[in-house]
This record gives C-alpha cells, structure tokens and sequence, in this order.
C-alpha cells in the first residue's frame, strides 16, 4: 500500500580519491557537477532529472554508500513514516535542511541488513539539464561519455531479508515485483518497487551487513550499453560483466568499477510491473541464469566484491 | 623504465611488472592467476596481500582492508602497490573478507544445484 514514498531521490558514495572520482562519474557516465560544499562534498545530477543532485560524492578512506534516499510526497506523509518506524522499532536521526546543499530536512534509519536510508520532501527543482521546460527538445547537447540519463537504483548485500522486506513492503509502501528463492522456500534476493519499474531498490542475501553492490543509471537503448562497454576499454576501467542481460528484471547491462572499487551499472529495458501483476520469481538452483541469462554461470566477483 | 620480478611465495609464481604499473594489472596483462581479482581500485579487498620481502609504492586502499597498522606490518592490495624493487609476496585474505565468501557461497550454491 503506498505510504507517501515516491521515489528514489539520492545516494552519497564515498571514494578514496575525488579528483579520480570525477573522471568517472562526470567524464565517463555523463553525470553533471551542480555544487560543492564546505565538507568537500560534490554534487551531481543526471541531465533527465528534475532535482538538482542524485549522487554525493564524499572523500573518505573506505568506499561504500553512505546512504540511500526516497523523495516523500509531502510533510505530512513524512511526519507519519516517521512515527511508523518508530512504531516498526527504528531509531530515527534528524538532519537538518541545508545538511546537504539545497535539501530539506531528511530522516535517517538503518535497515537490519545494516543500510543507512533517508527520507526527505523537499529538494530545489532545477529541471532538466540543458532543456527548456516548454518545448522540450529531445536531449540536451554537451553530455559526456555514456550520458546517463537518470540514477535509477541501488543492490546491496547483506542479511535479515526478511525483517528488510517488511520495512520496505509494510513501513515504506514498496512491493515485491522479483524475487529468487531457495528450495526452503527462503527469499534469497528480492527486487522491490514503488513504480512501474522492476526495482527501485534490490537486495541480495550475504552474511556481512551493510555491504553496497552497486549504483545503477539508466540509459536508452541496447545501442548505448555496447557504446558504454567501447568507453570502459578505451579509458581501460575494470570491468565487472557485460554486456549481457539478466534474468531477473531482463535489463540489458554493463557493470564497472569506480577508481575506489565502487560497482557501477548501466542499464536499459527490463520488465515493468501493474498492481495486478504477480511478483516475478526465479529459483536460486538458477540463479546463473537468473544472474545472467546469457552466460547461465555466475561470475564470483558479482557475489563477492563489494564495497 | 625498470621492471621488476614479483614472486608469489605460495605457488612460485613469477612475473615482471613494471615500476610504473600496478602488481595485480601486471599479473593480469601476463595472464597469471595467483592473486584473486576484485574491484582493482583498492576497495573490495579480495585482492589483499602481505609483502615478504621487498619494497612498493602504496596508493589509496580502502583502511577497512588493510589498517595503518597492518601496512606498516606489510600487508597491502595487489591492485593499489607499484614495485620499488622485485617483490615476493603471499595472498593474505581477511578472516572476513570476500574471499572466504566466495568459498562459503560457491558451497551453498554447489549445496542449492545439487
């Protein structure tokens, strides 16, 4: 049942070098600068979005998510999910408006699989990067590298999927479109949405908490994804797979590495989902194919490196 | 440019990795498989290793794999070292890293297909 959360509106990443960052999330995905602050945080935005930022970058000396953030519709459906996941049993952190530049307040908690969320109402709208609000052209010139055309999700690794579930499911207002499960009858990964999309967050069971798989950006066609796969050789980036596709979601993808060994997707298509729709579910004695439908076999690295 | 000879103490592997590249690119480039291949951008920690002998170059690696402490003692990430002399090293994963994740999950799944 939807409970106010919108969509996803931002994740802050940190990388062990900003300058080397940038190269690759500006010069290489096409992500747009929209500020910096005091910290030396950097902002940016893909050129479709209408905000204006979707990844902070933050210097640090380990990579990983710091956290990942849902836009609420209004004040009032914020004020309520905060009194439910006190009611659910979640420690909920204030941060002020300002905190990040051009932000409202957020509202922060811990997943049990040990991911840091926010949620917030307010961020400044710039509208779409280099395009009129009134007779739009199709895209604007001077995007870089792959163009990204929008963040899209987040997958991360950890355990307590079930008590996860019901925060997202129950708390926040998502549903289940993908799952995989285990002979047990065990959900081993679960795909869930607040849209049409096939997900709008993923998680995948692994013993460690907190652990960040990817950041995921949407791009056009198939076409894009092999032009993106030609960038990661020319600039020889350390590719994870791809291209290829998927079985869960049957998104057509290519992932990489950030130069702080942060994992990052592009991707197109994929299934889409109407409240009508059963969720879609893979077994986990299929999970090659599920991972990877072309290949069937799963690559250690996507189970196992992670920041 | 100088190239040295890193030397994998456990499976006597050798290979030659130039001063100004990396220790685990260089293995990657002459194709041997010694030391596990993660993120190669110092995060994931697959790739950590202890130095027996010898002296590198450190670039950024993430402190949740590899300590001040623990450098100071040697141990480092293949993919963010530069040789400053022939180097003989030894993988040295982390009680809890990926590494021994891998083999706990490739079990499960072996368990799951069977």
């Amino acid at each position: 049942m939807k409970k106010g959360v919108m969509r996803p509106g931002h994740v802050q990443i940190r990388v062990l070098d900003m300058k080397e960052a940038l190269k690759h999330y500006v010069d290489l995905l096409g992500l747009i600068e929209t500020d910096r602050d005091e910290s030396g945080r950097v902002y940016l935005k893909a050129w479709s979005e209408v905000d204006k930022f979707s990844v902070v970058l933050r210097e640090a000396d380990e990579p990983g998510c710091d956290f990942m953030a849902f836009k609420v519709v209004d004040e009032d459906a914020l004020n309520q999910l905060e009194k439910d996941l006190i009611a659910f049993g979640l420690m909920v952190t204030h941060l002020e408006a300002g905190d990040l530049k051009d932000c409202g307040r957020r509202i922060q908690f811990t997943s049990a699989s040990g991911h840091c969320f926010e949620l917030y109402t307010d961020k400044k709208y710039t509208g779409k990067w280099g395009l009129n609000e009134v007779n739009p052209e199709a895209w604007p010139r001077g995007l870089k590298g792959m163009k990204a055309v929008r963040f899209d999700h987040c997958l991360f690794y950890g355990n307590a999927l079930v008590e996860t579930y019901d925060l997202f499911v129950d708390v926040l207002g998502f549903y289940l479109a993908e799952q995989v499960l285990d002979p047990d009858g065990n959900r081993v990964a679960q795909f869930l949405s607040l849209s049409t999309k096939a997900h709008d967050i993923a998680f995948i069971m692994h013993e460690e908490k907190g652990k960040f798989h990817h950041a995921s950006f949407y791009l056009e066609t198939w076409e894009d994804i092999l032009r993106a796969a030609d960038l990661i050789s020319m600039e020889d980036v350390p590719i994870d797979i791809g291209p290829t596709r998927h079985g869960l979601t049957h998104g057509k993808t290519i992932y990489f590495f950030d130069p702080s060994g942060n994992r990052t997707e592009v991707f197109t298509g994929g299934d889409y989902n109407y409240p009508d729709h059963n969720p879609v579910t893979w077994k986990a004695e299929d999970l090659g194919k599920a991972i990877f439908y072309h290949d069937r076999v799963l690559n250690e690295r996507f189970l196992s490196v992670l920041t | 440019m100088r190239e040295f000879t890193i030397t994998d103490n456990t499976s006597k592997q050798e290979f030659f990795c130039r001063e100004d590249e990396y220790v685990l690119h260089a293995m990657q480039r002459i194709g041997k498989t010694c030391v596990p291949v993660g993120c190669k951008g110092g995060g994931c920690g697959v790739c950590r290793v202890s130095i027996i002998s010898g002296k590198a170059d450190y670039g950024r690696m993430s402190k949740a794999h590899v300590t001040v402490e623990q450098k100071d003692n040697g141990y480092a990430l293949a993919c963010r070292i530069k040789p400053e002399s022939d180097l003989i090293i030894e993988c040295a994963p982390k009680p809890n890293a990926s590494i021994e994740i891998v083999a706990y999950q490739n079990t499960q799944l072996n368990e799951v297909s069977k």
